[in-house]
């Protein structure tokens, strides 16, 4: 049983970019009771649930107060294979359920681009995968959830079910409670093979017609763009596009053991690289090493889910490679329609002399009720940063273009954005409030991110 | 909170009026708007720098302090807070003193040791308590290379500030692992108000010149700057310099 009194031990707390550290008494959560009696024993400066810290910035911080570490309860609580549907407690990743469930003939619903997120993560950030524009977002495949709210009651809310407070912590970043427990539906698959078409596309228009033609063939699609390129090969891109092989789709070989799944980390970064090893060079000549080795057009190619899902995920640490002072990931979204601020803050990121590799474009199909939910119809670009004197300013300028094209950017990438730009970019904010002052009146539920944004 | 690219959320200048307070606000808001808390006493250049950083585009809030009163800092510090996190507090109010004067009154050195030397402690304890409890924050303190090594022309100045820098540099030290850092800045001659009407020294600097320090030092994450820069140099000769010869310098 956990003692937070002799668990808790204050620790600097960073997010995946590994930028602006802040010390927190970090706790392990194994249960309900765990929990309960951190809320009752928590300080001025609040509480915050965390789970594997892959949100890029801020998010899972909370400077100077609590923090529930949640990758402590991390069990299923009960399977239901006819339907599809697993119980689950929050702090489970997504790489523990893929490793029980695909060789049951289930998957996640949506993925990330890391696996390693807990379920409680995927919710509180609603992240979204390669199947947008199919699946929608991770919260719309929620039953219920079970949250702990700050009066001390577990609720269990859902779409059908106080669904104002369930769409407030689909994406609310923590801010209403904490999430302990899930029901999710999951995907049926035959195997656990993908049959992937890849094509190489010389610019970005030429990509954006593909994807808007092709799109809706695809359970998954997305593109790797060369963000470096400038000029006619602005926006040159490497496009895989996927579904799950049914059985009969394999080779005969693989037949005998169609969901056969393992996903090991091959290798890990030592924390040794200094600043600047990714710069303009080294980044140049490793995107044109990527797309000139990528196939111009290749159709039906097996790969297994690692290799098609979460390709850097073999790579343990790779954040490490930005060195010290860390990268921010850039990811926003603009609506249809507004592809010409897409081509113009593309145009900006490859002339700013500001190196960044692999750089993803996905096409979203529509949102969900979640109020500070980030996929909204339209285009999607992430793209990763070194932090470089500078980046401030342009990363502030680009926000501008989003805004003015109508679109957003994603709190779960977030590291620097400014509170005023935030909340033209999310007009549901005030009804994400409302929900927060009914249920947390106090703001006992807070964080880095929330303070910076004043949430 | 200081986000992961060095902008600032809120500023609190403690001596808000004076000139390198001003120009590093002035400097901040050329990035972004931010909270800005002007703590200094009640006077007219008080509410003329609140009007001219809010029309810079800041949120600028007014909280009474004076050196003079030993209850002000906590006060003040604790005012501060009222809306919201400190991000960085800049301790910047000092006085010169004239040199004449303080070789022979007592008084006046009881009086110019208690601004530059007892308060800053005061201000500095307060803020570093305020910041551990925060868990984040960037204390940085008005120094000057006059403490480096006090010479007979300014000695009590460079004393006070002698004192003023082994406090925030020990602080520095005595914070680490708690979010919380110090960043002790030691400028040469700078035109200011304080320094106005007498002969600038070689190496002269300016308030926005402090500015650029501060802000570059703090988003690099320095403990200590000098400026200009050259400076650091200038005194780690003189202080090797022997006696005999450092007392008959003309600096």
């Amino acid at each position: 049983m956990a003692d937070p009194g002799t668990a808790a031990r204050p620790v600097p707390l960073h997010g995946w970019g590994r930028t602006a550290a802040t010390p927190a008494l970090l706790t392990p959560v194994h249960d309900d009771e765990g929990a309960l009696a951190l809320l009752a024993g928590r300080t001025p400066r609040g509480l915050l649930a965390r789970g594997l810290a892959r949100s890029y910035g801020d998010a899972a911080q909370n400077a100077g107060g609590g923090v529930l570490d949640m990758t402590a309860s991390d069990r299923v609580l009960a399977v239901d294979l006819a339907a599809g549907e697993v119980e689950v407690e929050a702090g489970i990743s997504l790489d523990r359920l893929m490793t029980l469930f695909v060789p049951m003939g289930l998957f996640v619903p949506v993925t990330a681009g890391t696996r390693y997120v807990t379920v409680g993560g995927a919710i509180a950030a609603d992240i979204h995968g390669k199947n947008h524009h199919v699946a929608g977002s991770f919260a719309q495949h929620v039953r219920w959830l079970d949250l702990l709210t700050a009066d001390g009651r577990v609720r269990r809310v859902g779409p059908e079910r106080d669904a104002d407070l369930f769409w407030a912590t689909a994406g609310g970043m923590g801010l209403t409670g904490v999430i302990l427990r899930a029901r999710v539906r999951m995907k049926p698959i035959e195997s656990s093979q993908v049959l992937v078409d890849t094509d190489r596309t010389p610019d970005l228009d030429s990509l954006m017609t593909l994807l808007s033609e092709t799109d809706h063939l695809y359970d998954y699609s997305v593109a790797w763009i060369d963000c470096v390129a400038t000029g006619r090969r602005m926006g040159r891109s490497v496009l895989t596009r996927g579904r799950f092989a049914a059985r009969d789709e394999l080779p005969a070989g693989k037949r005998t053991d169609p969901l056969r799944y393992s996903g090991p980390v091959r290798l890990s970064v030592p924390d040794v690289f200094p600043p600047g090893v990714l710069n303009v060079a080294t980044v140049t000549a490793f995107n044109e090493l990527w797309y000139r080795t990528s196939p111009r057009r290749r159709r039906g190619q097996l790969q297994g889910i690692p290799a098609f899902f979460h390709p850097l995920d073999g790579v343990g640490h790779w954040n490490r490679v930005y060195g010290p002072r860390g990268f921010v990931q850039y990811q926003f979204t603009v609506p249809f329609g507004q592809e010409e601020a897409m081509r113009e803050a593309l145009r900006r990121i490859s002339h700013s002399g500001h190196a960044s590799f692999l750089a993803v474009l996905k096409r979203f199909g529509a949102g969900n009720p979640g109020m500070l939910s980030y996929p909204s119809p339209g285009w999607t670009l992430a793209l990763d940063i070194p932090v470089v004197t500078g980046l401030a300013t342009l990363l502030d300028r680009l926000d501008e273009l989003v805004l003015g094209a109508g679109g957003r950017i994603y709190l779960a990438k977030d590291s620097r954005l400014r509170r005023e730009t935030f909340e033209q970019m999310y007009p549901r904010l005030e009804d994400f409030r409302a929900v927060r002052r009914r249920v947390d009146p106090d703001g006992v539920f807070t964080s880095d991110l929330a303070r910076r944004l004043s949430l | 909170m200081i986000d992961a690219l060095g902008s600032v959320g809120s500023l609190l200048l403690v001596g808000g009026t004076s000139d390198i307070a001003v120009a590093t606000a002035h400097r901040y808001l050329r990035e972004r708007p931010l909270r800005v808390v002007v703590a200094a006493r009640d006077t007219p250049r008080r509410a003329a720098v609140a009007a001219e950083l809010r029309s810079a585009g800041a949120a600028v809030e007014v909280v009474d302090f004076d050196a003079d009163d030993p209850g002000s800092p906590a006060r003040m510090v604790t005012a501060a807070a009222a809306g919201g996190d400190v991000d960085v507090a800049l301790v910047a109010f000092g006085q010169l003193g004239d040199a004449d004067r303080l070789r022979a009154d007592s008084g006046a050195v009881a009086a110019l040791a208690q601004v530059n030397f007892v308060a800053p402690t005061v201000v500095g304890t307060e803020l570093a308590g305020l910041m551990r409890s925060q868990g984040h924050g960037v204390i940085v303190a008005l120094s000057s290379v006059a403490g480096e090594r006090p010479r007979a022309s300014n000695f009590v100045y460079g004393s006070t500030k002698a004192g003023l820098d082994a406090f925030f540099s020990g602080l520095a030290d005595s914070v680490v692992g708690t979010g919380v850092s110090v960043l002790v800045v030691r400028p040469g001659f700078v035109r200011t108000k304080m320094t106005e009407g007498m002969t600038a020294a070689p190496l002269a600097t300016t308030p926005d010149a402090v500015a650029e320090a501060i802000v570059s030092g703090i988003r690099r994450g320095r403990h200590t700057v000098w400026v200009p820069g050259a400076m650091r140099w200038v005194m780690s000769a003189l202080r090797h310099t022997p006696r005999a010869v450092f007392r008959r310098l003309p600096v």
